[in-house]
This record gives structure tokens, C-alpha cells and sequence, in this order.
């Protein structure tokens, strides 16, 4: 036993329905039409020796290794790229064919050096297997011929390394780079024996050229040639745990390979139904966190946030977080007490902390981060389809025609996903690719990326997206381009009536908005008549969607869009907001929001209530609590004064940074449990130490409504998986809570609500994963939704007027500020910037266009100051025409740069979500920190002063 | 990059327009080097990658520009059997640093070698003479 690669079949399935039935080696099988002799045979046991071939990628037919012999065909054709025929008798294993494959294997080893004890592909290498799998005994052509010995390894990539010594020019690393992650970052330099694998151009290492760092070169090479630099320093794995990332909102399921308790690599896994064996540079590779010197460990209390912290142990510390709430609960009030629940925590973790937060606290002041990201997604798609989520799965997009991607920036925040769109984008096997309208202010990477080109790309400006979308139903409705028969069966005709008649009018044409847009209106006629009319039409759509004033006015928007044109219900087609946590869905099904309980029922429902009063055996509130920003003004206020935040940092990640230290700062308790000293972290006074996703168990769902299970692959360096932590401090608080296990409250939350109503532990460990509603009317899930009809019924269009955000540019501040990520690092980078992902991205910059740089003379490079009506910072620039004249754009992943302290308080007017993606700024040649950065940089250092005591 | 932008230019709308492009860049410039294969990837829209699997592929691409005069000169089997190995040493003589000897396999007239070509001209039954002939004058 111990640690064995996931059986690899040499090439793809077929995904043929028809069967062929064979014999190889006398023995009868079928297999679908279209497989391969390789992977038939691989199928019931076999094993052709292979080495250019694996099932990740198309069959290439170069090493030569793999041939057999096959009744009535001449010569020995090989068997990666033979297909199966009906009646058809092989021999894969025969005097001749050892003979012939002996002499190949001859010639790969006649040059590559003889060192497997010393590699660290030893005893995991096909190249060995290969060798030993053809009886090889000798190489008769010695080694002093001409060789690639000696060449100098390419170290640039922080995670792995490239030994040309090693490679066999199998061409496996390029094919994956081209056939998988669709960078194409990788070739064969030269021909013939001085053949190389070579990134890009001479000039070029892996660090410098076009490759993305997603690991497939690594997973595809045969040899050590690539190989991660983790292996070459723990050794192999020797065990391995099946385990969903923690990054995105696309969950990815790894295997994560172990040896003792040490992570040696995270291995995408080839039955992964959201990545399908993929990863990015993220979940792959930036796992080191877990173990960096900046993770606390030993929980620790103080009583004001200008005095050092003080270790203690963690009866001491509950104990401490318990009696401050019990005293403030008894002083100010239930409502004086709330909580976070964090999209980075597993379901039953957030379940939990909203369930303290109600029985325990006795108020409803519970939200989660999903307010400032999603919020508009649950209420938009609630209120038009009647479900809180995204209506198809990932493998939808390979049906799509044509894909309409706004607001989001899929190849640098959900990059595994993208990497499929770019597939069906790029087209495959003679069929054409889908054609893409991007709908962004800033020309994203999908717009015109090699082999990739957007039909449209409509640079609207910031804060216009309703206008866009009104004046695209415009055209369709105006042209007669809507889908009457859908509409009439599927959904409320006074409603759509209404809606057309609303959408039809002159002022929503493209040509009036115009103004408004800033969308040339030829450009925006030709992408909605190719959207209502290109066959499948697909949405996504991310925070560029959700994060304005607007956002559920642009979500409802893209709803009436996908109603109008019949694409809703099917395969191909749908309404699908990338989620940017990975469990943001999750922490939004779990009841995470101060007005709902699990699974989207109102709190002021007495049946819902009722349920979970008797289920809990407590009395719970019927008033909606508090939301994350009126927590913070109840705070200034003096009526909110303690708050529990499990795995959130809302100081980085919420919008106006300063009135949300406010806030934190007039709090008499502030309970932060994470990994890290975090920026929230400078105002707490009980700090419990968090556990990683690989110290506990339970469940994920993905933005596809996909229940992934997450698995202990180490114990916590904390001592607890968070649930536990939280059923402590529940416990302190005089509850009696007693699960033993993640799975039990995974029974709970299925037992309290309805579309997790057939979901069990042990059916996600048979299933892999469940996509929600798993219940009697879908037994076994869903992935795609609405298909026989609209959850709420009939499907409601609801009429969009265009309201302008109140923050406005003018000639103190003409400039738009958007914000957004970018592929290495993730969120407020907690996580991203405690490992190598720095390497590519070392800070946040402002881009800007060369126009508005040279007008305030700033160079590529330079510093410059970011100012809003609500604080500033300083930043370098890059110029660059990615984004529009008159636009900039940054990321908020490093504190120090505190991008929020410049975005406003400005939200959604239905759910609060802050407008982070319009802010009128001025940007001014800068030589240093601004006052606010070096305060807060003082304060920083101050705060996490530790004092460290022995524990008791 | 006036000239590569112009090059591209030209080829637009072509199918498949990557080897005509590098044919005129490496006739008009003398060379496809690191900074023209970045180019070209670019206007193209594919990647450096893919741009330098094919201009390493070719011999003819050369990846520095090099005003020598240049004589092809065929070794593959029909003109080795038919003595041209016995002339590289003085050809390689004649050609000093002046000129520049590159080995082709193959000009298509094997049953005439040995063969060398000069630009589009083909010469073929050199004998040393000959040979030595032709790099002088080159």
C-alpha cells in the first residue's frame, strides 16, 4: 500500500454513449466508441508502457512505446492513438513487441543520466516504470555519443524546478500548458536531437515568460524534469488525502500528499467535478501559509487594544471571551452582541457561528463577508428565478455559443474555470469556439489573450452596468429578438410586459446611453443581437456586477436578459455569478445573514422559526438583526459593543477603512479567531488562534452549488478545528453543545433545511460531491437548475431603472477608481502573501492610462498618492491602456497599501453591498507613505506586540 | 518595430500567416530575433512560445543577423555517396571568416551531387574546383 499516483489511462474518455465490445490479451471488454486501445486496456488492469501519453491530454503517438499488435491490421500501430473497433482481438504484451520496445527504450536512456537513486522521480517516474516494464537490460549504445548532459536547471519558478537533463522531450508539458491551462506558455525549441523544451522565447525563463505557474507542465512530465521544488526537498509523499482548496469560489478537490504530517504537494484531482483534474498557481501551490512564522498558534487576551498581547492557554482565554460577553450581554442586551461567519469556514463551521450568534448571543447580529460581495447575487436571483445561487454547473460552459462575461475577471480569479471557458472559446475537434462579449471597464486578459479574442468588448463606464444592460434588452426587445415561447410558458407575462415596455422606450436606447455609457451603441446593438441570437447564450458574472449601488438592479438585469432570450434551463445556457470565496455560497445557504435562517427562510417566519427553536431548544428573536456596516454604526453609536469574527478581516476587506477602525474601536469586545495577526486583529482583545483547511473536516460549496467535503489531512497547529473552538466558547456561554464531529453537524443543517435535506457525510464520501437542492424532488442534486420550470414558479422580470451612483467625479476628484484581483494572490492576501505567490506580485499598483499619467506626469513606476472624499494612500503606478482614459484600477491585497481607504460607504440599495467598484479619486505624484499610512503602520507594530508568558 | 508592424500588416487576414511573415522579416531584416518573434506573437495574438517553435524549427530563421555571403552546401546521403565530405575542408578553407558554409540535407538533385546553392541557384557535379569556385565568388 502506501502512496500510489491516481491511475493515470493514457488518453481522455470518450464521451461516446454507444459501446464497442473488444478483446485484449483474450480477455472481452466494451468500452465506449471513441477510447483508445491504451485506455481500454487500462480499463481492466492493463498496462501499456507509455511515455508520451496521458489521459489529461489528446493522444499524440510520438514515443513509439505503446504499440501492439492487433488482428488483421498491418505492422504494430500504436495503441494511444488507435481507437477501438467492434470485434476487434489484442495483444499487448508479445515477443515482437518487447523486442521493439526494448529498442526504443534503448534509445531514451542512451542519454539520460543514469542517476535514480540520487533523483527525486525515484520509484515515482514512468520513465523507470517504462524501462523496467520493457525488461531493460542493457543500452548497447554506450554514452559517449552526444548527450543533453550538463544543461543548466531553470530555478526561476519559486514552486518548481526545470532539469532539461531530465527531460525526454515527450512534449507532455507543452501539450498540457496548450490542451489544459490554454496559456500555450511552453514549446519545443529546435528539432530533432537538439530538441528542447524551451518557455517562450531564448530571452525567456519560467519566471519571465507567459507561464501561469497552474502546475499542469509539472503533473504531466513523466520524469523529474519538472518537478516540484517541495518534492525535491521533503521527498515522496507517502500517503496521500483527498481534500477540497480553500482558495476560490471554483473548489477545486486536490489530493493532498502527505509524508507524516508534513505536506509534500497538492495534487489536482482527476475526479474533481468543479476542476476536472486542474489547478492554479493558488490552490497547487500557495499552501506554505499554513506553516509560516506569522501563524498564532496559542490563543491570547488583553483588556485594552493598546496593551501587548498576553498568551494563555485556551481554558483561560474562552473563559475570558465568555464572561466579557455574558457581562456586556447582561449590561446592554442581547442586540449588543453579533457575529461574523466567514466564507473561508466550512459550512458547519459558519453554521455554528450563526447558531451561537442566535441561541447563544440571542440576537439575529449575524453576517458574513458574502454582505460585501454576493449579497445582490442571493437577493436579485431570489426575487427573479426564486433561488439564492447560479443556475448551472461548471461543464455547462462546454454548450455554451455565446458567453457573456461582465463585472468579472475569470482567468486571474477563478482561473480553473477559465481555463475551460478559454477551451470552448478556442473551439475543439473542428467544432468552432463559442464567441464572447465582455462587458468591463477595463480590458481584461479575456478580451484579447493569445488564441483568444472577445466578438465584443463593451468598456463601459464604471457604474453603468444597469444602463448596458437596459439598453441590451433594448435592442432585443425593440428587434424582436426575445424568446416568445419561453416567456409565455415559463414565465409571468404582466411582469414581462411591463418589463418591455419599460425597456423598449426611446431614452433606454443604446443611442441615448451613449452619453451615459460611454459604449459606442453600434458596438453594444451587434453584441445583444449576437446574444439572443448565437445559440446557448451563457452569463457570468463576479463582483463588477454585485459591488456597486446598483448591484441587484444589475443581477435582476441579467435575469430579465437571460429570461428574455430563453436561456435558462438547460445545459449551455444560465446565470452564473463566479463566487469569489470558496464557500462564499455556502456561508449564504448556512443562514449567515441577519435576516435569514439556513436555506433562505426569514427569520419573522414563525413555522422556520419554530423549527429551529425546538430543534435548538432555545427562544430565538423574530427581528432581523444587524448588518456588518450597521453593527459598525451601532458601535460609534454605543448600542452595539461586542462582536465575535471568525476568518474574516473586515478592517482590510471592508469598504472605508478608517470608519470601520471606528467601529472596531468603540467595541468594549472584540473576538477575532484566524491564523494570522490580521489588520481586524489590531482592535481585539481575545484573539483565538484559527485552524487551515487541512487541519479539519467538513464541507465547501462551490459556486455551482456543489457540497465538496473537506478533510483533516493534519492535526490543527492550534489544537482544534474552528467548529470546535466555537462549540467551546458556545459551551462557555452556558449552551450545551456536543458534537463530536463536523458530520454531525452536517446532519444537522439537513435536517433544518429543506435543500440539504438528502445530504450526508457519507454520501459526499461516496458521491465525491452533491450539487444543492439534494432532496425528494432531486435525489441525487442538481446541476442545472429551473430546468422544468422557475423554483418560484413563473420566472419575474422586474423593470431596472438606471439610478447614477451618488459618488460622482469632479474637479477635485475626476477620476474612477475600480478595484479587483489578480490571479497570485487572493482576497486581502492573508493567505497569498505569506508564500512564494509574491514572487509575481509584490504589491498593489494603480493602473492608468498613459494619458491621465502624462497629464499629471507620472511615469511607469512611480509613486503616486490615491485620494478620495474619504482618505488616501500612496501606490506605485503602472501605466498601462488596459483600462479607459479617466479610469483606474488597483488591487486590495497588501495592507499597506489599504486600498479601502479610499472607497466610500456607498452601497447596494437592497443589500448593503458596498459600492467598492466606483470611487472618484485624484492620483498625484506621491515621495511617501501618507500620514494615514504611517499611523496606521505605528498602530500595526503597537498591536501586535506579544508579550509571551508560559501558559498554564 | 515599424517594419515588423508593416510585415504583419501585409500578411493580415491570410490563413495561417505566421511563415510568410517570417520569411519577409528574416529578408528585410536580416534576422528573427528575440524582440521580432515577441512582435509578431503579439500582433498575431498567440503566444511567445508558439512564435519560437517555429523560428527555431527552421534553419533558415536565424536568431542574429549575419551579412556573410552564404553557400549551402548538401551532405545528406546521396551527395556523401557521392564524394561531397571531401570537399568540405576546402570549401571550409576558401570560405575563412568571409563566408558563411551552412549544411542543407537535400536540394533535390541527388542524382547529380554533389550540390550547393547560392541564393535561388542551384549548382550541382562540384568537384573541389568547383566548389571552392563558388565560395570565393559568393
Amino acid at each position: 500500500m502506501g502512496y500510489e499516483k491516481q491511475p493515470d489511462f493514457g488518453t481522455p474518455a470518450s464521451g461516446a454513449t454507444v459501446s464497442v465490445t473488444l478483446t485484449i490479451d483474450g480477455r472481452e471488454l466494451s468500452v465506449p466508441e471513441g477510447t483508445s486501445v491504451m485506455r481500454a486496456a487500462a480499463t481492466i488492469g492493463g498496462d501499456i508502457p507509455k511515455l508520451c501519453a496521458t489521459d489529461m491530454i489528446k493522444s499524440f503517438g510520438s514515443c513509439r512505446l505503446c504499440l501492439v499488435e492487433v488482428d488483421g491490421m498491418r505492422g504494430t500501430p500504436a495503441s494511444c492513438t488507435t481507437p477501438v473497433t467492434d470485434g476487434m482481438v489484442v495483444r499487448t504484451q508479445t515477443p515482437r513487441l518487447e523486442k521493439l520496445r526494448r529498442g526504443v527504450m534503448e534509445l531514451y536512456i542512451s542519454h539520460h543520466p543514469l542517476d535514480c537513486l540520487t533523483c527525486s522521480a525515484n520509484n515515482d517516474c514512468e520513465l523507470q516504470d517504462a524501462a523496467a516494464d520493457v525488461g531493460l537490460r542493457d543500452v548497447r549504445y554506450g554514452y559517449d555519443g552526444a548527450h543533453h548532459l550538463g544543461q543548466k536547471p531553470d530555478l526561476s519558478n519559486p514552486y518548481f524546478a526545470f532539469e532539461p537533463d531530465k527531460c525526454i522531450v515527450c512534449s507532455r508539458c507543452v501539450r498540457a500548458c496548450d490542451e489544459v491551462q490554454g496559456t500555450l506558455a511552453l514549446t519545443v525549441d529546435g528539432r530533432g536531437f537538439s530538441s528542447k523544451i524551451s518557455a517562450g522565447t531564448t530571452a525567456d525563463d519560467f519566471l519571465s515568460s507567459e507561464c501561469v505557474s497552474c502546475g499542469a507542465c509539472v503533473q504531466a512530465c513523466p520524469t523529474s524534469a519538472l518537478m516540484e521544488k517541495s518534492v525535491k526537498e521533503h521527498g515522496k509523499p507517502e500517503r496521500s488525502v483527498v481534500t477540497t482548496c480553500a482558495y476560490c469560489g471554483v473548489g477545486c478537490t486536490f489530493r493532498a500528499e502527505m509524508r507524516g504530517e508534513q505536506l509534500v504537494r497538492m495534487v489536482p484531482w482527476k475526479d474533481g467535478k468543479a476542476n476536472r483534474g486542474h489547478s492554479c498557481v493558488k490552490g497547487r501551490f500557495a499552501w506554505g501559509y499554513a506553516n509560516h512564522k506569522d501563524r498564532i498558534t496559542s490563543p491570547m487576551i488583553r483588556n485594552s487594544i493598546d496593551q501587548p498581547w498576553r498568551e494563555v492557554g485556551w481554558a483561560e482565554a474562552i473563559a475570558h471571551a465568555a464572561d466579557r460577553l455574558k457581562n456586556i450581554r447582561d449590561q446592554y442586551g442581547s442586540r449588543a452582541l453579533g457575529g461574523i461567519t466567514s466564507s473561508r469556514c466550512t459550512n458547519e463551521e459558519t453554521f455554528l457561528v450563526q447558531k451561537l450568534v442566535r441561541g447563544g448571543f440571542g440576537s439575529n447580529n449575524v453576517d458574513t463577508c458574502a454582505r460585501v460581495c454576493h449579497s445582490p447575487t442571493g437577493y436579485g436571483l431570489k426575487t427573479t428565478f426564486g433561488t439564492s445561487a447560479g443556475t448551472q454547473d461548471f461543464d455547462s460552459v462546454e454548450h455554451s455559443d455565446v458567453i457573456l462575461v461582465i463585472g468579472a475577471n475569470p482567468t486571474d480569479a477563478h482561473p480553473v474555470f477559465a481555463s475551460r471557458m478559454k477551451r470552448r472559446l478556442r473551439g475543439q475537434d473542428g467544432r468552432p469556439g463559442a464567441k464572447l462579449i465582455v462587458i468591463d471597464p477595463r480590458r481584461i486578459d479575456l478580451v484579447r489573450s493569445p488564441h483568444i479574442e472577445a466578438a465584443h468588448h463593451l468598456p463601459l463606464q464604471p457604474g453603468t452596468n444597469v444602463a448596458v444592460l437596459t439598453a441590451m434588452a433594448h435592442v432585443i426587445v425593440t428587434e424582436g429578438l426575445t424568446d416568445e415561447a419561453f416567456i409565455h410558458e415559463r414565465c409571468e407575462i404582466d411582469a414581462y410586459e411591463d418589463w418591455a415596455r419599460f425597456v423598449s422606450d426611446e431614452k433606454h436606447s443604446p443611442e441615448v446611453l451613449e452619453a451615459v455609457t460611454r459604449v459606442p451603441a453600434t458596438e453594444l446593438r451587434a453584441a445583444a443581437r449576437l446574444f439572443a441570437t448565437g445559440g446557448n447564450g451563457a452569463i457570468y458574472y463576479g463582483l463588477g456586477v454585485t459591488e456597486h449601488s446598483q448591484g441587484s438592479s444589475t443581477v435582476m438585469a441579467i435575469a430579465n436578459l437571460a429570461m428574455a432570450t430563453g436561456n435558462i434551463g438547460r445545459p449551455g445556457v444560465g446565470v452564473n455569478p463566479l463566487r469569489g470565496q470558496n464557500n462564499v455560497q455556502g456561508a449564504c445557504d448556512m443562514g449567515s445573514f441577519p435576516h435569514e435562517f439556513s436555506g433562505y427562510r426569514h427569520v419573522s417566519d414563525t413555522e422556520t422559526r419554530n423549527l429551529f427553536e425546538t430543534d435548538w431548544g432555545v427562544t430565538l428573536d423574530a427581528e432581523p438583526g444587524l448588518r456588518i456596516n450597521n453593527m459598525l454604526d451601532a458601535a460609534v453609536d454605543g448600542t452595539f459593543r461586542a462582536i465575535y469574527i471568525q476568518g474574516e478581516d473586515i478592517l482590510q476587506s471592508d469598504p472605508d477603512t478608517k470608519h470601520v477602525a471606528e467601529g472596531l474601536a468603540a467595541m468594549d469586545c472584540v473576538i477575532v479567531h484566524d491564523l494570522f495577526l490580521n489588520e481586524t486583529a489590531n482592535y481585539a482583545h481575545v484573539f483565538l488562534p484559527g485552524s487551515t483547511f487541512l487541519e479539519k473536516d467538513g464541507t465547501f460549496t462551490n459556486a455551482e452549488r456543489r457540497i465538496q467535503p473537506v478533510r483533516r489531512v493534519m492535526d490543527p497547529a492550534n489544537g482544534y478545528e474552528d467548529w470546535e473552538v466555537t462549540q467551546l466558547l458556545a459551551n462557555a456561554m452556558g449552551l450545551d453543545w456536543n458534537y463530536g464531529h463536523a458530520s454531525e453537524i452536517l446532519a444537522e443543517i439537513a435536517r433544518l433545511t429543506p435543500t440539504f435535506a438528502g445530504v450526508t457525510w457519507q454520501r459526499l464520501c461516496d458521491a465525491g460531491s452533491l450539487q444543492w437542492p439534494v432532496n425528494d424532488q432531486f435525489p441525487d442534486g442538481a446541476p442545472v437548475m429551473h430546468v422544468d420550470g422557475f423554483v418560484r414558479g413563473k420566472g419575474h422580470f422586474v423593470v431596472t431603472e438606471y439610478v447614477p451612483t451618488d459618488e460622482k467625479t469632479g474637479p477635485r476628484f475626476p477620476l474612477l477608481l475600480t478595484t479587483g484581483r489578480i490571479l497570485t494572490h487572493y482576497n486581502v492576501g492573508a493567505q497569498t502573501r505569506r508564500t512564494e505567490n509574491s514572487t509575481w506580485h509584490p504589491e498593489d499598483l494603480l493602473e492608468m492610462h498613459p494619458t491621465d499619467a502624462e497629464n499629471r506626469g507620472l511615469a511607469d513606476g512611480g509613486w503616486a498618492k490615491l485620494s478620495s472624499r474619504k482618505g488616501e494612500t500612496t501606490l506605485r503606478v503602472k501605466v498601462t491602456d488596459r483600462v479607459a482614459p479617466g479610469v483606474v484600477y488597483t488591487t486590495f491585497h497588501h495592507p499597506e497599501t489599504q486600498a479601502n481607504v479610499v472607497t466610500t460607504d456607498y452601497s447596494d440599495w437592497a443589500t448593503n453591498c458596498p459600492e467598492y467598484k466606483v470611487t472618484a479619486v485624484q492620483v498625484m505624484p506621491s515621495n511617501g507613505p501618507t500620514d494615514w499610512q504611517e499611523d496606521y503602520a505605528d498602530l500595526t507594530e503597537r498591536s501586535r506586540r506579544i508579550n509571551h508568558e508560559p501558559a498554564e | 518595430m515599424k517594419t515588423i508592424d508593416d510585415i504583419v500588416a501585409r500578411h493580415a487576414g491570410r490563413e495561417g500567416p505566421l511563415l510568410p511573415i517570417l520569411h519577409d522579416v528574416q529578408a528585410e531584416l536580416g534576422a528573427v530575433d528575440t524582440a521580432a518573434e515577441t512582435r509578431i506573437a503579439h500582433l498575431l495574438n498567440l503566444t511567445r512560445a508558439e512564435v519560437h517553435g517555429v523560428v527555431s524549427f527552421y534553419h533558415d530563421f536565424r536568431p542574429e543577423r549575419d551579412p556573410r555571403p552564404v553557400v549551402q552546401v548538401c551532405r545528406a546521403e546521396a551527395c556523401q555517396a557521392r564524394g561531397v565530405e571531401a570537399l568540405i575542408p576546402a570549401a571550409e578553407a576558401a570560405a575563412g571568416g568571409r563566408v558563411r558554409i551552412d549544411t542543407v540535407y537535400c536540394l533535390g538533385l541527388c542524382s547529380v551531387g554533389p550540390n550547393a546553392r547560392i541564393g535561388d541557384d542551384l549548382h550541382a557535379r562540384l568537384d573541389e574546383a568547383a566548389l571552392t569556385a563558388l565560395v570565393e565568388r559568393a
